[in-house]
């Protein structure tokens, strides 16, 4: 069995975000990060490599982005996954990302693909699902647990208001969230110079071709200074007289 | 036609499925067109019609024992045969897990742009240009979509329920429904809770909580004011509360009317799971703590003495 995981490369989660005149985001002194809920799914990934005994062979991690990505690819490599591919072009949108992907994995056979339920930076949700439909097999979202046995993946997803717990017959995307993993596997320093030799395949665009573009950014508007009042009796007097929230 | 993908619980619909009628009902008048509301499971037809009070004047529901397991791919394909069948130009869903777990398929399907997470009025329908948010609320873009079709799906209590009452059509849509590729093993739904993207008010905890038993009083002002609970990140990585209950950058993204926050620093990432609040009340020892710069109503001190009071309180006003 092959396991593919999605990863996209996101500003570090305690980015003061700026924009140049609006129009792009200043990448200046920001630092680069696997997208968190992609960083958990390739540590469940692995987790469940090691668990099988030997019946998930390879997990690989997927990319859509430029050259400057691969430091980051390397750690996902570093982090223990077997390979790596990156396909040689900018994200565009969710919709061109995804295209980018299945395009470059659709002969490869990978019995699940791991994605994450968002991405931190444009928080779209739609890669997994999207390469799903492409490739015209099952999804399961909001995953927030998945386990391997007797050849057969139970996966936990959650839905509004509650959860369940499924059988799934591979091949599938998984969508997933928190708790398929609490903390991502910090690479060790064997993982770290064994990332070096791991293969890390760079494979051209399909120049799929995006179907929105983001013409102009803003900032929210700053807020007015917050009203402290002394106790809740005050507290609940503003909040129903002047808020009129309560 | 705008066509709206609602969600119905025990065959009753909620609040989310009426507001996503009623933001479809006024995207439908910028774009002089009408709204179908589709509703998939076993609906009687008075609950059916009660989507024509907020805009939808076509109700088109689908019923068939293969889609009591919500099977993404089998959902697609249903949704995908109204889609061709109304000539759907926008379709819309709710920011939820079923909404986001379909909509990226509909999109894929038809080449359609999505665009999740929105919750304001297109600024313009030709060219179709509409806001949404970026880098989890610290941002928010204007996206220009150049398909023909488009899939959006709605922050839940962003745009509100708006009565806008037509005659409501019911038809009743035929379709062979494959069987099920999935298998549910185990299910289960909390009954009587509010839904935490549901909620309008929210009452969440952060470590200031001290300890996970501390939350009596968290559900006690949730209940009272008929709210949801939510946390912060260190309390579900410490296994004081689930994770569904966790806001924030890597957890939940909500917009309730009130954020209760108590006991929370408010780090940039939690701030960026309830910026969209309408007003943030935070309760802090700490007056330097980053809470209070997002905080609408705040008071400085220990949340262990105040939150008994305030539930006081809260109870006063409400009887």
């Amino acid at each position: 069995m092959k396991i593919l995981v999605c990863i996209s490369v996101v500003p570090d989660t305690t980015t003061k975000v700026k924009f140049i005149d609006g129009k792009e985001f200043d990448k200046a002194g920001v630092q680069w990060i696997i997208n968190p809920w992609d960083e958990l799914a390739l540590t469940r990934a692995l987790e469940l490599k090691e668990a099988s005994a030997g019946k998930i062979e390879k997990i690989t991690v997927v990319n859509v982005g430029a050259v400057e990505a691969e430091a980051t690819i390397r750690k996902a490599l570093a982090m223990g996954a077997d390979e790596a591919i990156r396909i040689n072009t900018t994200a565009k949108d969710t919709f061109s990302v995804a295209g980018e992907i299945s395009e470059a994995i659709k002969d490869q056979g990978f019995d699940v693909i791991f994605s994450g339920i968002e991405s931190s930076d444009f928080n779209g949700v739609g890669v997994g699902g999207m390469i799903a439909e492409i490739l015209d097999i099952q999804s399961v979202s909001a995953v927030s647990g998945i386990d391997f046995a007797d050849d057969v993946f139970k996966v936990k997803r959650d839905i509004d208001g509650g959860f369940e717990m499924l059988e799934v017959k591979a091949p599938f995307v998984a969508t997933v969230q928190k708790g398929i993993a609490i903390d991502p596997r910090i690479p060790n320093m064997r993982g770290i110079m064994m990332a070096k030799k791991k293969p890390l395949n760079v494979v051209e665009s399909a120049n799929c071709e995006p179907l929105s573009e983001y013409v102009q950014y803003e900032m929210p508007k700053p807020k007015p200074p917050v009203k402290l009042v002394e106790n809740a009796a005050e507290l609940v007097n503003v909040l129903h007289n002047e808020a009129k929230m309560l | 036609m705008i066509l709206i993908y609602t969600q119905n619980w025990d065959g009753k619909f909620k609040k989310l499925s009426y507001e996503l009628v009623s933001y479809g009902a006024a995207i439908a008048k910028q774009m002089n067109t009408e709204v179908v509301a589709l509703s998939i499971g076993n609906v009687a037809n008075n609950e059916l019609q009660s989507l024509g009070k907020y805009g939808a004047s076509k109700v088109v529901s689908v019923n068939d024992p293969n889609l009591s397991v919500v099977d993404n791919k089998i959902y697609a394909k249903t949704i995908s045969e109204a889609v061709n069948k109304y000539n759907a130009k926008v379709i819309l869903f709710a920011n939820n897990n079923e909404g986001k777990a379909i909509a990226p398929r509909i999109s894929a399907k038809f080449k359609a742009a999505l665009i999740t997470g929105v919750g304001k009025l297109p600024k313009s329908v030709e060219p179709f240009v509409i806001c949404k948010k970026v880098y989890t609320g610290k941002a928010s873009v204007d996206v220009k979509v150049n398909s023909d079709i488009k899939v959006l799906t709605l922050f839940q209590n962003s745009f509100g329920v708006v009565e806008a009452p037509v005659d409501a059509e019911i038809e009743t849509l035929e379709l062979t429904i494959d069987t099920p590729t999935i298998k549910v093993i185990e299910q289960s739904k909390s009954t009587g809770k509010v839904l935490l993207n549901d909620a309008e008010i929210v009452v969440s905890g952060g470590r200031g909580m001290k300890s996970g038993d501390n939350w009596a009083g968290i559900e006690q002002l949730a209940e009272i004011l008929n709210g949801g609970t939510a946390c912060s990140r260190p309390v579900s990585d410490e296994g004081w509360r689930p994770h569904g209950e966790h806001v924030g950058q890597t957890g939940k993204i909500i917009a309730p009317n009130v954020y209760f926050a108590l006991g929370i620093s408010g780090a940039i990432q939690h701030l960026g799971g309830v910026s969209n609040s309408k007003c943030i009340v935070a309760i802090n020892t700490d007056k330097e703590a980053p809470i209070f710069e997002a905080a609408d109503y705040g008071i400085i001190g220990d949340v262990h003495k105040i939150l008994p009071e305030l539930i006081e309180e809260v109870k006063k006003l409400k009887s």
